[in-house]
């Protein structure tokens, strides 16, 4: 009896220790890269060269949507399209948060330089939205004037 | 709050498939204090993958800046009804979630 029992716990443990290592590896795969630098930067021109975005030129092609005026800063709807040709990435920044950045999109083919989201702002402040296109950077702001600010609780 | 499910929905547009997703995610700035004055550690989605038919089409870098229960929205070039839009995304804690969706 106790045998069988034994036998039993040491083969329902390997067959655990498989699973857990079946788990892990999707786990792995999954563990996608992180711009540390940009994400801690700041400040904006330290989120913008965390980016390798310092010097981007303004364009009337990235087009951002968001309220003029936001009542609640905890969900602040934006919608970035961008019309320049070519356009690989595009990162959101809200200025007066203690950390600017709040995503960076990356379009591979396929994928439309379109992206909606809602952010999070703690005042008033202007969205700033980064945009890449043939090995270039540009970028195009939008203020939102916040009456209740969504970064404390 | 836990992180939980996702739910998702992609429909046909004018030329494009809107993918519009909701993940459920507490969003944690790491700035917020509880009922007892302790600040709640950062916990929020760091990385969100879009696959088409099983292609990566997009990948997203995201802050704590992200609200709540985030909700976004993809879009992608053409898409034929039937075909396979995959989500997933990871958070800072390693939690990882994926919902997949069939074009309608």
């Amino acid at each position: 009896m106790s045998q069988q029992r034994r036998q039993f716990l040491r083969r329902t443990g390997v067959l655990a220790a498989g699973l857990v290592a079946g788990l892990c590896k999707p786990l792995l795969a999954l563990a996608a890269s992180w711009n540390k630098d940009a994400f801690g930067a700041k400040t904006v021109a330290d989120t913008l060269k965390g980016l390798g975005a310092t010097g981007a030129a303004t364009s009337m092609a990235i087009v951002i949507e968001a309220p003029q005026i936001a009542e609640n800063g905890a969900v602040v709807p934006v919608e970035v399209t961008s019309n320049l040709p070519g356009t690989t990435s595009i990162a959101v920044l809200v200025e007066k948060n203690p950390f600017p950045l709040a995503g960076k999109f990356d379009f591979m083919e396929g994928a439309l330089p379109y992206v909606k989201l809602n952010v999070k702002m703690g005042e008033t402040a202007d969205l700033r939205v980064v945009a890449w296109a043939g090995g270039k950077t540009f970028t195009a702001t939008k203020e939102v004037k916040v009456t209740i600010g969504g970064c404390g609780g | 709050m836990a992180a939980g499910p996702m739910r998702m929905r992609a429909t046909q547009g004018a030329g494009f498939t809107d993918i519009r997703v909701l993940m459920t995610h507490p969003m944690e700035t790491g700035q917020r204090k509880d009922a007892e004055g302790k600040i709640v550690p950062l916990h929020f989605i760091q990385n969100v993958t879009v696959k088409l038919n099983g292609k990566v089409v997009l990948e997203a870098e995201t802050s704590q800046a992200v609200s709540r229960n985030p909700v976004f929205s993809f879009r992608i070039k053409g898409g034929a009804k039937g075909d396979k839009i995959e989500v997933s995304w990871l958070d800072n804690k390693g939690e990882s979630t994926s919902t997949e969706s069939a074009v309608a």
